[in-house]
């Protein structure tokens, strides 16, 4: 380098060194937090005795979660949710950000003006609920994967990729071959588009998984509740009536609930975790094409 | 009479770039139908905010009340409060929720390790994908007045504890601290990439001319970022009455009932729990009508100020 840091750059750098190390601790520090406390002996959890790392060891914790049936019937509803999901979201996607990319397509603006309208204005959840109500769809899958499949932000970040990264000459060539519109789409776009179709199946998949809200509107049979609805039961429903009423379990069973509490935050959250390190980039990359359309 | 050949031919000549593109119309029309059906039907039956809808007369069968149900709504004794919640959660939001992710971005900008930053960014871009109801019941286990870390730790320190998510007063701060942690990292990602795409050259003119890391910051980085955080302000100021139903309602108990209702969940009790669609639906309509309004306007004043507009 060839000018020297002065004095007070050095003391910038260390300022901020320091600063983010304590944003990062700061981050960090629950969610270890969790792990260790689900690990944990329920006594020494709730004595306060576990502060950083797992005291006494153990799967107590674990195992009382396995043990409810509602549980495994949650991860159930919600893989089958998820995997549905995705199949259908992705198919709309890309079916549909493929016509509006195309710069020959004649009125395109106003089939996108469609979408993009609703991003401004919508008729609010009760006319919602009453035309799901109408189509019988309540208490169905249909009403969990239907209504949100097509999101307008994918559809945009998936049509701005489709403009910016794949040659329109390239299809152009296709089509003087004699390739129709559809074979274009399967053969010459989709084998290109590799990387946004990741990108929007992590997208899709993470939001199904943690969705909650149309399985609360839409769904009153318990049999058909999603993981996170299972979870709020579990975790959020009584929140109030254990704190204040403490005669209502056993003394075992409140120290129980406490390490439960954090195995089944542990549980629910594991499936995107252990995926996050290897789906990290394709989250940050759709946020980058997203934003040049912005 | 003689003219119809050349008519045929002027209508084949228009409407040939319809006909050449026909399949790509067809794939189009299940997103269309889609749309209709779960975004514009229910805009047609907001008009129930107008009248009292009755499942079995139908939206048209329904006597037409007017503005009966917005009235109620506005004399009522929720209306302040909701209002005030809803706006005093956007705007405590907006205030922390949206310079700390640029402050974090030109921190990590101005890490000379690179293998660092890529571990701060990690990090912090963790939280995002905790689900909300995660995220409220770590919230919940921390806060908790018996077990919770915080109200352990007021306890060695000789301190009366704090049942946090009962008392109306720290709501607003629980959620947005809460959301702060939650999303900083991920806000930040726009612009840590606005920041990557600032000239280096700029930086070495400014170490030529003997400008310290501070003055460059203020003078190169700053500027160079503003339009970007435009854009985002005006996206968020559009959301500022859109505060989303999900983490309140979680949040949510009788207790803090006082700071933490707010009009999404208000619609939902009313309309889906009390089953009084109409008066919800009038409820929800305002709400929709002051957000789109919100976002045209301050795309409006940015406009006048000579920045950016989104459209």
């Amino acid at each position: 380098m060839a000018i020297r840091d002065s004095r007070s750059d050095k003391a910038f750098a260390i300022i901020n060194v320091t600063i983010l190390t304590l944003i990062t601790l700061i981050v960090l520090y629950p969610l270890v937090f969790c792990v260790s406390a689900s690990f944990s002996n329920t006594a020494a959890l709730a004595a306060g005795d576990v502060v950083l790392f797992p005291v006494r060891p153990n799967l107590t914790s674990y195992r009382a979660v396995f043990r409810d049936n509602s549980i495994w019937i949650g991860y159930r509803n919600t893989t089958c949710y998820t995997i549905l999901y995705l199949i259908i979201s992705l198919t709309a996607t890309i079916i549909t950000a493929y016509p509006l990319s195309r710069r020959d397509l004649k009125g395109r603006n106003v089939f996108m003006l469609v979408f993009t309208f609703t991003m401004f204005f919508s008729g609010g959840i009760i006319p919602t609920y009453l035309v799901i109500k109408n189509l019988k769809m309540l208490n169905t899958v249909w009403a969990i994967v239907l209504p949100g499949c097509l999101s307008v932000t994918n559809l945009i970040i998936t049509r701005t990729y489709f403009m910016n990264s794949i040659p329109f000459e390239l299809q152009e060539s296709a089509m003087i071959d004699g390739s129709s519109n559809v074979g274009t789409l399967l053969r010459i776009v989709m084998p290109l588009s590799k990387p946004i179709i990741a990108v929007m199946a992590v997208y899709y998949g993470v939001a199904m998984w943690n969705s909650y809200f149309s399985a609360l509107m839409y769904l009153t049979d318990t049999k058909k509740w999603p993981l996170q609805l299972v979870l709020r039961e579990l975790l959020l429903a009584n929140m109030i009536t254990e704190v204040t009423d403490s005669t209502m379990f056993t003394p075992e069973q409140i120290l129980l609930y406490e390490g439960m509490k954090y195995a089944l935050v542990v549980v629910a959250s594991l499936p995107v975790m252990c995926l996050y390190p290897f789906v990290q980039r394709f989250f940050v990359k759709g946020v980058m094409i997203g934003a040049i359309k912005g | 009479m003689s003219q119809r050949p050349y008519d045929q031919l002027k209508w084949r000549r228009r409407l040939a770039p319809y006909r050449r593109n026909w399949d790509l119309y067809l794939l189009l029309i299940p997103a269309i139908a889609l749309y209709i059906i779960f975004n514009y039907v229910p805009m047609y039956g907001v008009q129930i905010a107008f009248r009292q809808y009755r499942a079995k007369a139908g939206i048209l069968g329904s006597q037409w009340v007017g503005l009966k149900h917005f009235q109620r709504f506005f004399r009522s004794y929720y209306a302040q409060r909701l209002i005030f919640n809803t706006l005093g959660i956007g705007v405590y939001s907006l205030a922390v929720g949206f310079p700390i992710p640029i402050i974090l971005a030109i921190m990590m900008n101005e890490l000379r390790s690179l293998h660092y930053k890529k571990f701060i960014q990690t990090v912090t871009y963790l939280p995002h994908f905790l689900s909300t109801v995660v995220l409220v019941s770590i919230v919940n286990a921390f806060l908790n007045p018996k077990t919770g870390l915080i109200n352990m730790f007021f306890l060695k320190m000789g301190r009366p504890t704090i049942y946090f998510m009962a008392e109306a007063r720290y709501f607003k701060t629980i959620y947005v601290l809460s959301g702060v942690w939650q999303n900083m990292g991920w806000d930040s990602i726009i612009y840590v990439a606005a920041l990557a795409g600032i000239d280096p050259t700029f930086y070495e003119a400014g170490r030529v001319d003997g400008a310290s890391r501070w003055q460059m910051l203020l003078h190169i980085t700053l500027p160079s970022i503003l339009p970007t955080a435009t854009i985002m302000l005006i996206l968020r100021c559009g959301h500022i009455m859109g505060v989303g139903f999900e983490k309140v309602f979680l949040m949510q108990n009788d207790l803090n009932m006082s700071t933490s209702d707010v009009i999404s969940t208000y619609v939902y009790r009313s309309g889906l729990i009390d089953a009084e669609f109409s008066f919800s639906a009038a409820v929800g309509l305002f709400n929709s009508v002051v957000n789109c309004a919100m976002l045209v306007i301050v795309n409006w004043i940015t406009g006048r100020l000579g920045g950016t507009q989104i459209f």
